[in-house]
């Protein structure tokens, strides 16, 4: 099996976080793998914002628990700080855990209901037995005002007395609790009201300031995650497609599927005419991906050659790299 | 044009522990044949509550509904339950956000068309299988022969929301009601969902009704729209009006809410601060007054009515936008 390429791999100091190869299986009945990620590298500078885009079942989730090792990968590598933590003993990765947290999608069942905010928020310094009372109260205060929540109002009460925009509100409060340096953010407004997502938006951004962030954001959704990245790498079927800038992927993307995913994303304007469905159908089966591209089944630039060979990431413009045989530039 | 669908001056209370909560407070609308109406507003505006109760669903004794909802004239409030259930499936449908409450995940889908057509339309079995399959050719799924055998668990989000919709469309009812139907998709399939919806509408002369926070998904699809807030209708107009045309300051905010690819990639979105009134509260003045960077002391004592700019353009504000003062 081919990789995707290292081209897009960037040789320098602030790189916190690389992943080198990193292939995640899962077996399913009658001796079949799930191909989830298959040979992905990529890193992450420091305060960057990496944004990983892909359609339901592209193994974007998987990737980013990867990094936390939830599960391990297969094989590859995770570097975060250059310690690769797919080698960690136990003990270690738990307390090299505490510096990556995770804010998930469906911010009203990731928290215990039977727990009053004050205590979601203030569990993980609890756990790690950071600071005495006194001081795990004044911090949780701190959070909970630096999210938008008052804590005198919030406190007391319990999550399912919360809308799904507060609820997700006290998830990056309680993240945010042991201090991280990195926040991997799993489609954190996709379940939230349009209006409530551009604040949800704002308060990561906000944060990934006060805090001197690293994040990675993944998303189904182009137009989301433009507002708040400087990277964008596009997956398809457990490989990647793209990698590059914003302003190149947003306007002049070189990948067929990067292409169909932008023309996939509404547009508020009822004058605008638009060309037939982008993208028909939906990605094949993980347990037996296509040959050669992996994407040359919806693809309408598929030659025989897609079927034959694998395309490696190469650089097309100045960072812009894509996998295709064809590319659109 | 003929109205289909007509609600009047509808009013939704809820009995709770804490008091009164008004979910839905004098809307007005309707629904023409073969029209497509887009209700938008944010979570709690009254949307869900709105068309459940105009449809004849939501009743019990912790329920206040008064006003009227028709359906070919005929009222639907008062209807019994019995009567409601006749309604459903033959004269209106519903899709929802999730398919999974509406298909039954132990049964094969083929099974569960069968058994409803045979309930619904009194067909016969292999006549009911037959139509099965041209049902799910219809919502353009592949190798609809193998489909019917599978179990709801076994078909990816995007494919159970085509097999609802076949569903929903197998007794031609006149309307179709799609409450969130793509909020749970990834934008791919979501568009495809969407076009599905609009083709079908087409082909079968239905009208539609697209339930959603999200006005940026309905102006491709609807011929008109109505915008919600705190239970009352703010900006009702052809969706190319609304969007040409904005008149609510809440209107214009929910559309900058939207993320855009074409947008100037500034640093922060554009946010609606703050969130709607407690629909248990008593209030005054414009409900959207303390979040509306235009209020001014009027607007915080005066509730303003719904008006028509003579063109069929509503709005219910004291300042509309576009229009020097
Ligand atoms: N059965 C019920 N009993 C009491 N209150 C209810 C009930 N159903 C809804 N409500 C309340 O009525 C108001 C309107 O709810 P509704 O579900 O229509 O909003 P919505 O716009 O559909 O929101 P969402 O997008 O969250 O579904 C809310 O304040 C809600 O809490
Ligand atoms: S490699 Fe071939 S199939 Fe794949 S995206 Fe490029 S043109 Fe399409
Ligand atoms: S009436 Fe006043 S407060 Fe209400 S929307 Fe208009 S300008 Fe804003
Ligand atoms: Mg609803």
């Amino acid at each position: 099996m081919a990789g995707s390429g290292y081209a897009h791999l960037r040789d320098s100091d602030d790189v916190v976080l690389a992943l080198r190869d990193i292939v995640v299986e899962f077996r399913v009945g009658g001796g079949r793998v799930v191909n989830a990620v298959s040979r992905i590298s990529i890193d992450v500078r420091r305060g960057e914002t990496l944004a990983i885009v892909g359609e339901s079942g592209c193994g974007k989730t998987t990737l980013g628990k990867a990094i936390l090792q939830l599960p391990a990968p297969n094989t590859g590598q995770v570097m975060f700080e250059g310690t690769d933590l797919t080698k960690l003993p136990k003990e270690q990765l738990r307390s090299a855990r505490t510096a990556i947290q995770m804010v998930f999608q469906d911010p009203i069942s990731s928290l215990d209901p039977r727990m009053t905010v004050g205590e979601i928020v203030g569990e993980p310094l609890w756990i790690w037995g950071r600071g005495s009372e006194a001081d795990r109260e004044a911090k949780v205060r701190e959070l909970l005002n630096n999210v938008g929540l008052d804590p005198e109002l919030v406190l007391h009460r319990r999550s399912y007395e919360f809308s799904g925009g507060q609820c997700q509100r006290i998830s990056i409060a309680r993240s945010l609790a042991l201090e991280p340096r990195m926040l991997i953010c799993d489609e954190p407004v996709s379940a939230l009201d349009v209006s409530i997502q551009a604040q949800i938006l704002n308060l990561l951004q906000d944060m990934k300031d006060r805090y001197g962030l690293t994040m990675v954001f993944i998303s189904h959704d182009l137009a989301v995650v433009k507002a708040v990245s400087n990277r964008i790498m596009v997956m398809y079927l457990g490989k990647i497609c793209e990698v590059g800038s914003p302003d190149a992927i947003y306007s002049k993307p070189a990948h067929h599927y990067t292409s169909a995913l932008l023309d996939s994303v509404p547009v508020p304007d009822p004058a605008y005419q638009r060309n037939n469905v982008a993208l028909q159908g939906e990605p094949p089966s993980p347990v037996a991906p296509p040959t050669g591209c992996r994407f040359r089944t919806r693809c309408p630039a598929a030659s025989p050659l897609c079927a034959a060979e694998e395309p490696l990431l190469r650089e097309v413009a100045p960072d812009q790299f894509v996998a295709c045989h064809h590319p659109r530039l | 044009m003929t109205e289909l669908f007509a609600v009047e001056d509808l009013r939704v209370q809820f009995s709770t522990p804490r008091g009164q909560l008004n979910a839905v407070r004098g809307i007005t609308l309707s629904v023409r044949a073969g029209e497509c109406l887009g209700i938008v507003g944010e979570s709690g505006s009254g949307k869900t509550v709105l068309w459940r109760s105009a449809m004849g669903l939501l009743r019990g004794r912790k329920v206040t509904r008064t006003g009227s909802a028709r359906l070919e004239g005929r009222e639907l409030l008062t209807l019994t339950p019995k009567e409601v259930r006749q309604y459903w499936g033959t004269h209106i449908a519903m899709v929802f956000q999730d398919p999974m409450t509406a298909l039954n995940p132990v049964r094969r889908i083929g099974s569960q068309f069968v058994e409803a057509l045979i309930k619904r339309k009194g067909m016969h079995k292999d006549a009911a299988m037959a139509r099965t399959i041209e049902l799910l050719r219809l919502v353009r799924m592949a190798e609809p022969e193998l489909l019917v055998r599978k179990y709801p668990a076994q078909l990816s989000g995007g494919m159970r929301q085509r097999v609802m919709i076949a569903m929903a469309i197998a007794c031609e009812p006149k309307v179709l009601l799609a409450d969130e139907p793509t909020t749970a998709l990834d934008v791919t399939v979501q568009a495809q969902v969407l076009e599905l919806l609009s083709d079908l509408r087409e082909k079968l002369g239905m009208a539609m009704v697209i339930v959603t926070h999200d006005l940026g998904i309905v102006a491709g699809h609807t011929d008109r729209i109505a915008v919600l807030y705190a239970g009352e209708v703010v900006e009702m107009a052809s969706t190319l009006d609304l969007f040409a045309n904005t008149k609510m300051p809440y209107t214009e905010a929910l559309l900058k809410s939207i993320p855009r690819l074409d947008g100037t990639s500034t640093d922060m979105m554009e946010v609606i601060d703050g969130a709607p009134p407690d629909p248990m509260a008593e209030t005054v003045g414009c409900f959207f007054a303390p979040r509306c960077k235009y209020a001014t002391d009027k607007c915080r004592h005066e509730h303003p009515e719904l008006v028509d700019d003579g063109t069929g353009h509503f709005y219910r504000c004291f300042y509309p936008l576009g229009k020097q003062s």
